[in-house]
């Protein structure tokens, strides 16, 4: 019965990427505050946060339809699903068939699509304002995600996660100038579609810059429970996405032993408290962006990816 | 190592092809002409790494022109320029920064099907410099019209020049004299296109070139 190690590592990934997401905010959170020069939270926090706000009872708005309560539900269990599939401590897992870096965008677009929707149900104007600053940040930063893929899918020639982790990590991919442009493109998507600080500020409560706080602003109790360990699972799912696509060192082959599931857990662990150590890093270095000059800056990832295409292109046709 | 060199050729020559994009992208002139060295040591290095390649020592002549004229002299002449001027302000753009992307990637997506198309059966590193030069050259020419200051017009048109270099160095068997000659045609120019510039700033008080307009009777 070759399944039931299979379904073993699948569900191991599940509990992994759950367990680990609130410690890798708590981390960037710790470090953030060590940077500067404050002791910072715990790095447990996230967890004591999220255990706090499930036991919390829900205050709902009297105008609030049927789409505000489900849609948490969906935004996890979408943004579960997706960080489930990309390979964190091992490739050709079971569900790898389905891991398409498409397939991820698609779950993520979702998901996005419903925390809009939901930001506009009670009608309060600052949900609307979230709503509509987050869906100018997407339709820049999707287009720009695709071309990433499609770059990477023509480096590769596949879209789907094991194989190309699998192509990066052999000596075949050589010296290419396109897969650095993407892997540019790439950090920048992350740090827009995270809300993370050039884009937006994760931590601040101040009604004229918030893009994603604004949207969850009418949560409480276990809906923003939800909530937040979704956006916790997205910074994890696009660390981990990166470590997979650009850095695949130490991924564990399809039916490898115990061993070296450890082993890969343990170099998965390292290399999201490097990403974490660089994000934490970035964000004190630098400040927050306006609203109107995010365009730009997507434009420039979109710009990249775009070139990145065709560089591959020229070099795909000689 | 055959694999590795083209690699490496293509990553230096792309690179220069970013870098064009880069200066497009800038809105300040000292900004805009860190990005111009930086454009000119991408050129040597990818001019050296052809030298390297093609074991064509006069080739790292052309890398050190490059890299001395271009990366150090003529930009630490333009910041003298720009201070003299008294206009390090923001660049005037004709039309917005996306746009002008945009354009910049048609012309990019163009050269590579029109080089590409023209060239085969050629050698695969001086197609893709042949292909690369191109879009340089053309994003120079972009960066020319685009542009309404005088000084990030002669910037413009300095890359265009690193464009013909790269694809000099690609064809083999380009003879040094041209090469040299060339240098120092640019140099020539650049010199001449300086005293333009003080001249229009005396006479116009300006180097924004669309104040010419009403002197050749274009526009009222």
């Amino acid at each position: 019965m070759a399944l039931m190690p299979d379904l073993l590592a699948q569900f191991l990934q599940m509990a992994l990427v759950l367990a680990l997401a609130p410690l890798l905010t708590g981390f960037v959170r710790k470090l953030k505050g060590r940077l500067l020069r404050r002791r910072g939270p715990p790095v447990l926090q996230p967890y004591r946060d999220l255990l706090r706000l499930l036991r919390k009872e829900v205050v709902l708005a009297e105008n609030a339809s049927w789409l505000f309560r489900a849609a948490p539900y969906l935004i996890f269990a979408t943004t579960w699903v997706a960080a489930a599939l990309v390979p964190t401590f091992a490739t050709g897992l079971l569900y790898s068939w389905s891991a398409d870096l498409i397939a991820i965008i698609a779950l993520l677009g979702s998901a996005r699509f419903l925390l809009a929707l939901a930001g506009m149900d009670v009608g309060t104007s600052f949900g609307g304002i979230g709503s509509s600053r987050e869906v100018m940040i997407a339709s820049l930063a999707e287009p720009a995600m695709l071309l990433i893929a499609f770059t990477v899918a023509l480096v590769a020639g596949s879209t789907q996660l094991s194989t190309v982790a699998a192509f990066m990590g052999s000596p075949e991919v050589g010296l290419r100038v396109s897969l650095g442009m993407a892997a540019i493109a790439l950090v920048m998507v992350a740090i827009a579609e995270n809300a993370r600080i050039p884009v937006d500020n994760p931590a601040t409560h101040l009604e004229l810059t918030m893009v994603h706080e604004a949207m969850v602003l009418e949560y409480s109790g276990r809906h923003l429970a939800m909530i937040e360990f979704a956006s916790h699972l997205k910074l994890l799912l696009y660390v981990s996405l990166i470590a997979c696509l650009f850095v695949p060192w130490g991924l564990a082959p399809h039916g490898a032993g115990p061993a070296a599931f450890a082993a890969g857990a343990a170099a998965w662990i390292g290399k999201l408290a490097a990403g974490g150590t660089l994000l934490a890093v970035f964000e004190t270095a630098i400040a927050k962006m306006r609203v109107f000059r995010v365009p730009e800056f997507l434009g420039a990832a979109l710009m990249l990816g775009l070139l990145a295409t065709l560089l591959m292109f020229v070099s795909r046709s000689l | 190592m055959d694999r590795l060199a083209f690699d490496i050729a293509h990553l230096l020559a792309g690179g220069l092809v970013l870098v064009s994009f880069m200066m497009l992208y800038q809105d300040r002139l000292y900004a805009l002409l860190n990005i111009f060295a930086v454009h000119a040591l991408v050129l040597a290095a990818s001019v050296g790494w052809q030298a390297h390649i093609q074991d064509a020592p006069h080739l790292y002549v052309t890398a050190g022109i490059a890299l001395v004229f271009k990366g150090l002299v003529i930009p630490m002449a333009l910041h003298r320029m720009i201070q003299r001027l008294g206009i390090h302000r923001e660049i005037e753009t004709v039309i917005g920064v996306g746009p002008t992307m945009l354009a910049g990637m048609g012309l990019v997506a163009l050269s590579v099907a029109v080089m590409l198309q023209v060239t085969e059966g050629a050698d695969p590193i001086a197609r893709e410099d042949l292909a690369f030069a191109l879009a340089v050259v053309l994003l120079g020419l972009l960066m020319m019209v685009t542009r309404r200051n005088a000084v990030s017009q002669v910037v413009g048109f300095m890359s265009l020049e690193n464009g013909l270099v790269l694809a000099a160095t690609g064809a083999r068997g380009m003879p040094l004299v041209v090469e040299i000659s060339v240098a120092f045609s640019i140099l020539i120019a650049f010199i001449v296109i300086g005293i333009f510039l003080f001249r229009i700033r005396e006479r116009f008080d300006t180097v924004d070139v669309q104040a010419l307009d009403r002197h050749r009777g274009e526009r009222q």
